[in-house]
């Protein structure tokens, strides 16, 4: 058995580069010192309480968490009806619509935040915060409709004409047949959306203004002006947040089935 | 006709720019059990789609009850439909497919329970009323589409090949259950099969279909008796089958006498009917096989092969035994070439 060891030499590699970086954020945030370092300076949780008193972080948080609910219902409003009738009707150049739909996770962020700056929010005098929503909706609808379209695919269409021929208008076949069936999808859709537009940084680099930062930009931020542990302990307080929600998906829905 | 209950006018069917029903015709009495017989793709399934209205008509007319509903929507039509890939709902339990049209248009709930499980009780399923369609097997789940059909009490029931997935006794006793339902509640039905056993055993009406025509109508004594066509006798079951010309058989090896005068341009004979032992043609035998009360021969003839059925009481004659058949005048079925 001596000739595994290059395989437990990869997974241990591939651990440490995924795993270590978290675990030393972890630890960098309870420094008892006042400087971020690794290894840390003594150990206190003096950082993860400070984190909770800092008021821009809290506004920030609040956006953010905001614009990854709000922003990934909104092109979940869009998307599932976009996946649907992608799916279900010859519509002509379907293709060509899948492509352009995905051109937000395509396209590098920092081009789309460029491009609504200097388009939406400048010329038109959107506020800031529409520019954030319509950016953070945007970047999540290739997901919405990518996930969604996956669990349509296993949902044979005579199953509405069943229920239309039961009663169903088109509509309420679509709620009582298609959507409960589809609701796997669209909570692994839910929550993809949700990370990606919470970890968002390229596009938002752009959009922000006097007291409207999303979570990242403002941890940016507040670094280049203040270089203490703090920052490190916030990551490591939304990585668990993140970690946490799609433990909780994967464990309810089986949710990388759908991804 | 004016005692059409469901009445197909000049209805001409296609997908795109291809015409899988050309200008069909046909009159369905009220109460009636009509079955859809024909090959596969002859347009059974797509003439049933339009009838339950989830299929535009191109052109033509379809009338339901005296009342034009050509343009009628599928859920205003009243018309149950059994699909041939029973398109159950994944998320329900048994009890709630076969419940979702009652709790559609809000019946009062004794009501609905009632009626759903009167209809689970029908088909068999009153026991496995809390199963997801996913823990059923094959024919569970078509008599569970059955079942959510019935329980609508429908004007016209539509069944695309009900039976097809039922072993060979469950298939019996769903062929009486269909026909007691029939009965009892005067429901029209109409039912598609390939099976023509099944469509002769069942139906009051038996309409063979051949690329989107009607090839023939009638009784199930009319259709498997006197088949008007090659193609329908085929389908009949006659085997043996040759065009006619002068008083010869006309075959791919030649051309011979018929012993007898007719104008039909083709005849058919049944395995049964063609005379094994003495008569006119030689042959040579190809297989034989047992069949319980008779034998089964295939024949190497100058008509090419022919099949014969022998009663198991006669002397058997093994492959490669020389024979003599003849094709009787008396149990020749004349036949139009189709
Ligand atoms: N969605 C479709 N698009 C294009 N052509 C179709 C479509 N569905 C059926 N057809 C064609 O229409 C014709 C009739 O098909 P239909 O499904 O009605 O046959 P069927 O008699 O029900 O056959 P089966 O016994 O195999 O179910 C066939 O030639 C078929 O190829
Ligand atoms: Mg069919």
């Amino acid at each position: 058995m001596t000739s595994r060891w290059p395989i437990w030499l990869i997974l241990g590699l591939t651990l440490t580069f995924l795993i270590g970086p978290f675990l030393i954020i972890i630890l960098a945030g309870m420094s008892a010192g006042n400087s971020l370092a690794f290894p840390p300076d003594g150990l206190s949780l003096k950082w993860y309480a400070k984190v909770f008193t800092i008021e821009s972080f809290r506004a920030s948080f609040g956006l953010s968490l905001f614009l990854a609910v709000f922003g990934t219902l909104a092109a979940l409003i869009i998307g599932i009806p976009a996946a649907y009738a992608l799916n279900r009707y010859d519509i002509p150049g379907a293709e060509t619509i899948k492509t352009a739909v995905a051109a937000p996770i395509i396209v590098p962020g920092i081009i789309v935040g460029l491009a609504l700056l200097r388009y939406l929010v400048v010329p038109l005098d959107v506020t800031i915060f529409m520019a954030l929503f319509v950016a953070h909706t945007a970047l999540v609808l290739p997901y919405a409709v990518r996930v969604v379209s996956s669990s349509l695919q296993n949902l044979r269409s005579d199953m509405e004409e069943a229920a239309v021929l039961l009663g169903c208008t088109r509509l309420q076949a679509f709620t009582k047949v298609v959507l409960p069936n589809i609701k796997g999808g669209v909570l692994a859709a839910f929550i993809l959306g949700f990370v990606t537009s919470f970890n968002e940084v390229p596009v938002s680099l752009f959009l922000s203004g006097p007291g409207v930062r999303t979570m990242p930009i403002d941890m940016l931020s507040y670094m280049e002006i203040t270089y203490d542990p703090s920052v490190a302990a916030l990551s490591a307080l939304l990585a668990f947040l993140c970690v946490a929600i799609v433990f909780t998906a994967e464990k309810f829905l089986g949710f990388s089935r759908y991804v | 006709m004016s005692d059409a209950f469901v009445s197909l006018q000049d209805l001409t069917l296609a997908y795109g720019d291809t015409v899988a029903v050309p200008s069909l015709n046909l009159d369905i009495r009220e109460g009636e059990l009509i079955a859809l017989l024909g090959p596969s793709g002859c347009g059974k399934t797509t003439t049933m789609r339009a009838i339950a209205g989830l299929m535009a008509v191109q052109s033509g007319r379809i009338e339901i009850a005296g009342r034009d509903v050509t343009r009628v929507p599928a859920n205003k039509r009243g018309i149950g439909l059994v699909f041939q890939s029973y398109a159950l709902f994944p998320h329900l339990t048994a009890f709630e497919n076969a419940a979702f049209g009652l709790r559609l248009n809000r019946t009062a709930q004794a009501d609905l329970v009632r009626r759903t499980t009167e209809a689970l009780d029908t088909v068999g399923l009153g026991h496995l009323s809390s199963r997801r369609p996913a823990e059923m097997s094959g024919g569970q789940q078509q008599r569970l589409a059955l079942a959510r059909s019935l329980v609508m009490q429908p004007k016209v029931l539509l069944l695309d090949e009900p039976l097809s997935n039922l072993d060979a006794r469950l298939r019996l006793e769903m062929r009486t259950e269909l026909q007691r339902l029939q009965r009892e509640t005067g429901i029209t039905m109409v039912f598609v099969t390939h099976d023509q056993s099944e469509a002769l055993a069942l139906a009051d009406r038996v309409v063979l279909m051949r690329d989107g025509v009607i090839e023939q109508i009638g009784t199930a004594d009319a259709l498997y008796n006197t088949p008007e066509s090659a193609f329908a006798a085929d389908f009949m079951g006659f085997e043996n089958i040759f065009e006619i010309e002068n008083a010869t058989l006309k075959a791919a090896s030649g051309r011979l006498p018929l012993g007898f005068s007719t104008d039909a341009p083709c005849l058919g004979w049944r395995p049964g009917d063609v005379h094994l032992g003495d008569g006119p043609f030689e042959a040579r035998v190809i297989s034989v096989a047992f069949a319980g009360r008779h034998r089964e021969y295939v024949l190497a003839s100058q008509l090419g092969p022919i099949r014969v059925d022998v009663d198991i009481a006669a002397p058997a004659h093994g492959v490669d035994a020389p024979v003599r058949f003849a094709l009787p005048q008396a149990t020749a079925r004349p036949l139009r070439v189709s």
